[in-house]
């Protein structure tokens, strides 16, 4: 799969310092792709769909990934569910974008690259600040009209995470009902981990018009709903993130 | 504060890394493709024949590889790349040896679900629709836009450009 990755940081670093770090990030987001992609076919989740490779057998990071995805479930009423997607073969695609761009970032810091922003296909990892005592602008884009934002947020370190019923072209399955979630056009969540913003956003699309009920019981995560009829919803802490 | 914009074209074999530091301009951001080389590529190990590939490359033209010289501005065109929705086609903007721009000519539009994707991400993959309405905005979070046949349109258009090194 292609997923378009794209990193602007801040710093008074030379190149030469930072690119080593760099390019070790770059290489985890390759080594996941590799990994994870449905895409591929010698992926090891690839590999798990068909029956070639038991969990047991896969690497420490899938089954990290596979455990949270359990976890997720149980968090989220069930509808974050990577068994559930219209196939019924594992999917953690729903996760693994967020997860990886979340551990990416946090090596580019390691590095010194302290102050960025990774867009991994839309779901943001923020570090730092694009100046000092400057928070970082986010724009969401409007899911339904086209190159138009619906707002912009400002926003310090963590992860911000949109997701919609129009991805891929893939439908997100209703788990419960096993038939296509319905109502929102697009979802999305901030907070303190990329990773859980990208698995939370999901569940709610899969939720449909009932997920403000469960975005307003996460902890620390603000989020902003948009029905397939344009309407919005936003949780309460979410306006004080918008600057318009 | 020195700003530097880091873009890597990334492909499964090739890392080109750019580096461009603040001028007067705002610093721009590029677009990458990252990980879907084409099968059978130099470094993947995974075995390029399966059942579950998506379809293969289609080229509109042969590729024509052309050399970097300083300076120098080239549009360099990928090959149409098919995938169930449509045909995905991309276009690099390169000077000198540095990828400028990365624009889609062509996006699936022949159903109502990848038009709609096409309406969305199709702008948000462009340098000129991040500027549209950019205001001051450092990102933009929105519907993903993953798409394999982009990936493999770009990796030939940059293979083309006699950039992979």
């Amino acid at each position: 799969m292609g997923t378009v990755f794209t990193l602007d940081l801040v710093t008074d670093l030379p190149e030469a310092e930072l690119a080593p770090g760099i390019d070790d990030a770059f290489a985890w987001l390759r080594w996941v792709d590799d990994t994870f992609s449905t895409y591929k076919p010698g992926s090891e989740i690839s590999r798990l769909r068909r029956g070639e490779l038991s969990p047991e057998q896969c690497h420490t990071e899938v089954r990290g990934v596979l455990a949270a995805c359990r976890q997720l479930t149980e968090e989220t009423e069930g509808y974050f569910d990577a068994w559930a997607g219209p196939t019924r073969a594992l999917d953690p695609s729903g996760l693994v974008k967020g997860w990886a761009a979340e551990r990416a970032s946090g090596m580019l810091s390691a590095a010194g690259a302290t102050d960025h922003c990774l867009n991994a296909a839309g779901d943001i990892a923020l570090a730092g600040a694009p100046a000092p005592g400057q928070p970082w602008r986010i724009g969401i884009a409007h899911p339904l009209v086209p190159q138009r934002l619906t707002t912009v947020v400002a926003v310090g370190e963590g992860g911000v995470a949109t997701s919609g019923t129009a991805e891929r072209g893939c439908h997100v399955v209703n788990p419960h009902t096993g038939r296509p979630a319905v109502g929102l056009a697009s979802v999305t969540v901030i907070g303190p981990s990329l990773a859980a913003a990208d698995a939370y956003a999901t569940a709610a699309v899969a939720m449909g018009t009932d997920a403000p009920v469960w975005l307003s019981s996460l902890d620390g995560y603000e989020s902003f709903v948009l029905d397939a009829a344009g309407h919005l919803w936003r949780s309460a802490g979410f306006a004080a993130l918008q600057v318009a | 504060m020195r700003r530097a914009v880091l873009a890597l074209i990334a492909t499964a074999a090739i890392v080109v890394g750019l580096l461009h530091y603040k001028t007067t301009s705002a610093p721009k951001s590029l677009r990458i493709a990252l990980g879907s080389a084409t099968p059978g590529g130099a470094s993947q190990p995974s075995p390029a024949s399966s059942a579950t590939s998506p379809s293969g490359p289609s080229p509109s033209t042969g590729p024509s590889p052309s050399t970097a010289v300083a300076g120098q501005t080239r549009t360099i065109t990928g090959p149409v790349e098919q995938n169930q929705f449509g045909p995905v086609q991309v276009q690099i903007t390169v000077t000198g040896s540095h990828i400028t721009a990365v624009k889609t000519l062509q996006l699936p539009t022949d159903r109502a679900r990848s038009a709609y994707i096409s309406s969305v991400a199709g702008p948000l993959l462009t340098q000129e629709a991040t500027q549209a309405q950019s205001a001051n905005i450092d990102s933009i979070s929105g519907a993903s836009y993953t798409s394999y046949s982009f990936a493999e349109s770009l990796q030939a258009a940059i293979s083309q450009a006699g950039l992979s090194s």
